[in-house]
């Protein structure tokens, strides 16, 4: 008789079942908990105020909240912030679906809030017989067509040559990007003869105060967006979930040759969901330049096109959970802010504590998808 | 003796009694905003200058980093309105329409921007403009140029014909169009014969295409680079190809050890100390202002022996206090011609207006009034001897 024993390796792992949702909630809510606490670590190391008095890790902590909480102005940003957010991330969610790596949202926005302020310059604040020529609300609406226009055609140009050529959507739609805030730059060339190319905010075109008795009119604009974007989450949701369209995309996003096989027109799919989530980013495009700035600067995008990305991917392309994951982003956008405000630290420490959250976030996705077993103690195994 | 002791006695009094009026009254808050953060070194410029006066005064300091040209100015504006500053100052020009927006909503609280145009027509209490009159730091920044120049001639190193001086603009933007004017106007007033080229980026700030336009203008043959812009892009060119170079916002000296000559800078602790002392006291304060070399407002680095021409710190000295006394004017209309001709008659766009209308007539008393009718810069003309390479921006 022979014993042979075979040496179980220290850690394997192993694909995990379903997990229940609350088991997951845990995690995730374990791995936030631990990235804030490595965050607290790093502060400790790099930020001087805090290394000369660490009783002031308290402080670090509460800039957190402080940042998007403290004030009644501070909340009403938190929430038109995450609102503006989550408009760019639902309009990539059709097209990751289906498997079509759109990174172009930044210029699809950027051409979105430039053709809303292009009407604005062009017929606001112009006069006939004494009279204004176009009334707010009739410039908010060609603003609101203009920026789905341009953002959708942004958005198609990509997918008709992925769908004619075979292009790669995610260098294409990439590039796209520059072309975008170079004709932005262009534009403001040519509309600012003084030579600054700042355009400063237009007057005309505001939004009508539509809630009252909140604080200040700006607060009835920020509203009216969350309620938009409210909306929007609402109808991708049902759009996604319970129509042919968004079987459709599904379908496509599996395998093309299923698609193909069942009989979806794959490129006809490709374009349709294009032309959506342009026109959805020229509609945040809008509520930037209609609604917040009434100005575009190569910046008013400001990153957000990318962002969403990570919102989406967070979020697992579901519209619903994009609230929470947007709301997690803009929280530590805001937090790491007033870090910087409170403890005078400049450039990118803020993005140093994001990264780390993020990191232990999107780390605990493995522990979710997967079980690590220890070696047993031994057990005496005996075989033939 | 007891006449003289009284008189001490009286100063000690009355010092202490500033002292503990400033004390008394509740701490002074300055919020500012910045459009960017430490490595800008526009930026940097207006943190070391609050940093300053946050050491001098003992005021409250808050500084908000990053602060986009856009509805962000805006909110942050009306945070720090609420939050308790007394002052909000804010560092850049497309800030201008979001702080006047705020200024609107908080009456009580002062508004103050930098590189501004709007104050003196909008005509708010609480919203102004501030600049410094820094064609003067230029025009002794370009004797130094016009004196290495005149070196390298004598040492018949020219590397054309006449002396030619390249400039590394940001946009053809008046605040640009003056500075380089005057620079030009600086060196010529020591080398008669010198000419410039300015080539735009169309950016206040890019790296490389800064330190292209450098290569660029090196590549046409100038003898000495200046730049308008906030990178150390067209410095580091200079450095590399052995180009003399007249720096802005700050001494690069470290990084180019052999080139760097000297450079001018806004120093605006002096404003900020003004408008600190100004609202403690509870007065109220005009709708521009303009720093001059008087005010501490303008400055010149040290100037690098290494690299400048023999005598350049005693020439600018002599011209320092030429200006200063008044008998020495930048634009004096007989230094200069447009199109072959002297100026007599100039309209320039002091009042921002839509369609962009010169209003004001600033030839006065043979000289161009420049940061006088406004403190934001309106000189955007261009003078024989300055040939623009690309005028897209």
């Amino acid at each position: 008789m022979q014993t042979n024993r075979v040496k179980a390796p220290l850690v394997h792992l192993s694909r995990r079942d379903t997990l229940p949702l609350w088991h997951k909630a845990v995690i995730r809510l374990a791995a936030f908990i631990l990235g804030m606490a490595v965050c607290g670590l790093v502060a400790l190391l790099l930020i001087e105020k805090l290394r000369l008095d660490p009783s002031r890790m308290g402080e670090f902590y509460q800039s957190f909240i402080k940042g998007s909480f403290s004030t009644l102005a501070r909340r009403w940003k938190f929430f038109k912030n995450v609102a503006v957010l989550l408009c760019i991330a639902l309009a990539l969610t059709p097209a990751f679906r289906m498997r079509f790596w759109n990174t172009g949202a930044e210029g699809q926005t950027l051409m979105g809030v430039l053709a809303a302020v292009a009407v604005n310059f062009y017929l606001g604040g112009k006069y006939t017989n004494g009279r204004v020529a176009w009334p707010d609300w009739s410039l908010l609406v060609l603003m609101f067509a203009a920026s789905l226009i341009a953002g959708a055609v942004w958005g198609v140009i990509p997918a008709l040559f992925k769908a004619r050529w075979n292009t790669n959507e995610t260098l294409f739609t990439l590039m796209m990007n520059y072309v975008a805030t170079f004709f932005v730059s262009y534009c403001l060339i040519k509309w600012v003869p003084s030579g600054s190319s700042s355009l400063g905010k237009l007057s005309s075109g505001k939004l009508p105060t539509v809630f009252t008795g909140l604080g200040k009119s700006q607060y009835s604009d920020y509203l009216l967006i969350i309620i938009l974007v409210g909306l929007v989450t609402a109808l991708v949701y049902v759009y996604l979930n319970y129509s042919k369209h968004g079987y459709e995309i599904s379908v496509v996003g599996e395998s093309e040759r299923t698609a193909r096989y069942v009989g979806i027109n794959v490129n006809k799919v490709i374009v349709r969901t294009m032309l959506l989530s342009g026109m959805l980013c020229g509609l945040a495009g809008w509520i930037i330049g209609a609604g917040l700035d009434r100005s575009v600067t190569t910046e008013s995008v400001g990153g957000q096109g990318f962002t969403a990305i990570m919102v989406c991917w967070l979020a697992k392309f579901d519209p619903i959970m994009m609230i929470l994951t947007s709301g997690l982003i803009i929280f530590l956008n805001l937090g790491a802010d007033q870090i910087s405000t409170t403890f005078d630290v400049s450039g990118a420490f803020p993005n140093v504590i994001i990264g780390i959250v993020l990191f232990f976030i999107i780390g605990s996705e493995f522990f979710i998808n997967y079980k690590i077993n220890f070696r047993k103690k031994e057990t005496p195994s005996v075989t033939k | 003796m007891k006449k003289l002791l009284s008189l001490v006695l009286a100063a000690v009094m009355a010092i202490a009694c500033m002292g503990f009026a400033f004390a008394e009254g509740e701490t002074i808050k300055l919020g500012v905003i910045l459009l960017h953060d430490e490595d800008s070194t526009y930026d940097n410029n207006f943190i070391n200058a609050a940093k300053a006066v946050e050491a001098e005064l003992g005021i409250e300091l808050v500084l908000r980093r990053n602060i986009d040209e856009s509805n962000a100015c805006y909110e942050v504006a009306c945070e720090l309105a609420e939050e308790g500053c007394n002052i909000v100052f804010a560092d850049s020009f497309g800030h201008e329409t979001y702080m006047i927006e705020a200024a609107k909503e908080y009456p009580e609280v002062e508004f103050c921007h930098a590189t501004g145009t709007m104050a003196h027509t909008e005509k708010l209490d609480n919203y102004h403009n501030a600049f410094a009159s820094i064609y003067e730091g230029r025009f002794l920044a370009g004797i130094a140029a016009g004196m290495k120049i005149n070196e390298i001639k004598a040492a018949g190193q020219l590397k054309g014909e006449t002396p030619l001086i390249g400039y590394v603009g940001a946009f053809t933007y008046a605040e640009v169009i003056s500075g380089y004017t005057s620079f030009f106007l600086g060196a010529r007033s020591v080398c008669p014969d010198v000419t410039m080229k300015v080539q735009f980026t169309g950016s206040w700030y890019d790296e490389t295409e800064e330190a292209n336009a450098a290569k660029a203008l090196i590549a046409a043959g100038c003898d000495l680079i200046s730049q308008h812009a906030d990178s150390m892009g067209a410095p580091s060119v200079c450095e590399d190809a052995n180009i003399p170079n007249i720096s802005y916002n700050g001494s690069t000296v470290e990084a180019c050890p052999n080139t760097f000559i000297v450079a001018s800078r806004i120093d605006w602790a002096p404003y900020l100390k003004f408008v600190c002392e100004k609202v403690a006291a509870g007065e109220k304060f005009d709708y521009d202002y303009t720093g001059t070399i008087l005010t501490g407002s303008v400055k010149l680095t040290d100037v690098n022996t290494a690299a400048a021409a023999a005598g350049t710190v005693e020439a600018i000295e002599a011209a320092t206090a030429a200006l200063n006394e008044g008998s020495l004017k930048v634009f004096a209309t007989d230094t200069f011609t447009v199109k072959g001709e002297a100026l007599t008659s100039y309209q320039a766009d002091v009042d921002t207006d839509d369609a962009y209308t010169p209003d004001t007539e600033v030839i006065n008393d043979g000289e161009f009034s420049e940061s006088f009718f406004r403190s934001a810069p309106y000189f955007d003309i261009t003078i024989d001897g300055i040939e623009l390479l690309n005028t897209a921006f």
